[in-house]
């Protein structure tokens, strides 16, 4: 009588300290949860190990040389991290404005029937994977380019201009680089103006219609002020997707670490760089050169995606851009 | 003249409307020009170099004398299988705990700092994820293998997993999880049996998605997988895939070979457009419910 009473009062009492399961529930989705903790600091903290080799032997001046040679064991990530920049910047300013156009188009202008097919392809855009815009890059737009853009353009304004400047060989380059990565960011910039649109209130609207405005100065005046800080957020993340992306760059950019002052001249990125030599690099210095160049791609890009997240969540957030 | 320069003005603000409004049209076209090139030309090249042969041969080595037949990529659909196949496995259980703890659980300074790493996860280079995998795997066991590409992928998915999981479980409603707790059952059978359920069809989709992602990926398995040109099943070896087999046939001077990168771009894009579509479909006619 009396161990029975002990033991129901025991599982009362264990069934209370578990919370009847709730306990080990909540300590399994935690530990998986936590797993993805572990998965960020590991990849911090292998990339951080791995690098020690090039970290101690060049420290800050990997960032600010510009020699790449891996049979003297010379590296400096310059060369990648202009190209890196540089060919997402191009990109950034090719397709930010196609992509805020979109977003207003997409918001206030396309009919209703419309809507849903074109930002569906749009968005399908995204899904295509890198490396067919790479084959796309270098079997039908670099030809094209090539023949029609680059080769003129280096002939006429090239002799003045060096940003121009051939000679055009295969046509793989920082430009082509640029216009393929824009492609390819388009649709993140597109899809995040439109959300933020969608939330300006519509009394906002209302409001310049009532002063008599036009339906241009509605979005220029109510829309885009409105909406300024998410845009630009969003502008911030396609910029963070272009630095990182890796296949399209290295199919297109034609992968030599020199800096050129021209855009047609073949350059790297950190990501292509990485992803082009690491499998065959066969000192220990050239792949811990490499891994040091994955972590400082991975704070470039941190930071920019960080910009952009802020920016965005103050929109949704308040409401207000300005 | 009053009404002159108002009507002058009115006429400049009308013109400015109509440039601008037609500038977003143009705008928009010019964006799908790429797309409609690009899903054209895949196809046009991709079905030509579609055959039994191609999908149920491995790689031929080129000839002057059987400089017409390539063989076939059945290494690759094979290797694309079970990299991602397996990193799936590794990756859906990570992905939708995390997003239970994330949905249930929410407001507790662990969970905004797991959702902060799933933000820095999501944004980060594929191509870091390689490196990883590289430097803990490839470096250490000192062969490159399908294994190192599975986990450089499922850094990839998790992020894309535990995202959806966590956005579907918000749209459980409430009253659900009450009516469940005002029965009894506690919180584990609340959310296993009440609200996972509720939620499967939206889980599954995060899921479809990463898969699709990850399938088209490259970069972390060119590190990591390097590449094979016969049928493997072993994960602990080089093996082949998809996207990585486009691209080293992108990059071979013969014609037969560029062709069949063609044909694997094709399958990709089938594969992945095709995921992504239905997603949306499906995802469409549900949400009005």
């Amino acid at each position: 009588m009396r161990t029975e009473i002990q033991t129901v009062s025991l599982r009362n009492r264990l069934g209370r300290q578990l919370q009847h399961g709730d306990l080990i529930f909540w300590i399994v989705a935690l530990l998986f949860a936590v797993l993805v903790v572990v998965l960020l600091g590991a990849i911090i903290a292998v990339t951080w190990h791995g690098s020690s080799d090039a970290r101690h032997a060049f420290g800050w001046h990997f960032l600010t040389t510009s020699a790449w040679n891996p049979v003297s064991g010379q590296f400096g990530a310059l060369p990648a991290i202009y190209g890196t920049i540089v060919s997402s910047i191009i990109a950034l300013l090719l397709a930010a404005p196609l992509g805020v156009m979109i977003a207003i188009f997409l918001n206030s202008l396309c009919p209703a029937k419309l809507r849903m097919p074109i930002g569906m392809m749009v968005e399908l855009l995204a899904a295509i994977p890198s490396v067919v815009y790479g084959m796309w890059g270098i079997f039908v737009f670099i030809p094209f380019f090539r023949s029609y853009i680059s080769t003129p353009l280096s002939k006429t304004v090239g002799s003045a201009l060096p940003l121009f400047s051939g000679p055009v060989n295969v046509g793989r380059g920082l430009l082509v680089a640029g216009i393929i990565l824009a492609i390819m960011i388009l649709p993140t910039i597109a899809a995040i103006s439109r959300d933020v649109l969608a939330v300006v209130p519509n009394s906002q609207r209302e409001a310049m219609l009532a002063l008599g405005a036009t339906r241009w100065e509605v979005i220029r005046h109510a829309e885009l002020p409105y909406a300024r800080a998410g845009i630009v957020g969003g502008m911030m993340l396609g910029l963070g997707r272009a630095l990182g992306e890796t296949m399209a760059a290295t199919m297109v950019i034609g992968n030599t670490p020199k800096i050129h002052a021209s855009l047609f001249q073949p350059a790297t990125t950190a990501a292509s760089l990485i992803a082009s030599q690491l499998p065959n690099a066969n000192t220990e210095l050239h792949s811990s050169a490499l891994i040091y160049l994955a972590l400082v791609l991975f704070l470039i890009t941190l930071i920019a995606n960080s910009i952009a997240r802020a920016l965005v969540w103050r929109v949704s957030r308040t409401g207000s851009g300005a | 003249m009053e009404q002159r320069f108002v009507g002058r003005r009115y006429r400049r603000r009308v013109l400015v409307n109509r440039l601008m409004l037609i500038l977003t049209v143009l705008a928009t076209i010019i964006s799908l020009v790429p797309l409609v090139l690009i899903i054209v030309y895949v196809a046009e090249q991709g079905i030509g170099s579609l055959s039994i042969d191609f999908l149920t041969h491995t790689f031929r080595p080129i000839s002057f004398g059987n400089a017409s037949t390539g063989g076939g990529v059945l290494h690759a659909i094979v290797g694309t299988v079970i990299i991602v196949g397996f990193s799936l496995l590794l990756a859906a259980p990570i992905g939708i705990m995390a997003g239970i703890y994330l949905s249930e659980y929410p407001g507790n300074s662990a969970s905004t700092a797991i959702r902060f790493c799933v933000d820095v996860l999501s944004a980060m280079p594929s191509i870091v994820g390689g490196v990883t995998a590289y430097v803990l795997i490839v470096q250490r066991v000192k062969s490159f293998s399908g294994f190192a590409g599975s986990i450089a992928l499922v850094v990839l998915m998790v992020p894309i997993i535990t995202r959806t999981t966590e956005e579907i479980l918000r749209l459980v409603p409430q009253s659900s999880r009450e009516a469940a707790i005002a029965l009894g059952a506690p919180k584990w059978r609340t959310t296993l049996t009440i609200v996972l359920p509720m939620a499967l069809s939206g889980i599954a989709t995060g899921v479809l998605l990463a898969f699709a992602r990850a399938a088209g990926e490259t970069a972390p398995l060119l590190v990591t997988v390097l590449g094979n040109n016969n049928l493997t099943y072993d994960l602990f070896g080089p093996m082949q895939a998809l996207p990585l087999l486009a691209y080293r046939y992108t990059e071979q001077p013969y014609q037969v070979l560029n062709q069949q990168a063609w044909g694997a771009a094709f399958l990709l894009v089938v594969i992945v457009l095709g995921i992504n579509i239905l997603v949306r479909i499906f995802t469409r006619t549900r949400s009005p419910r």
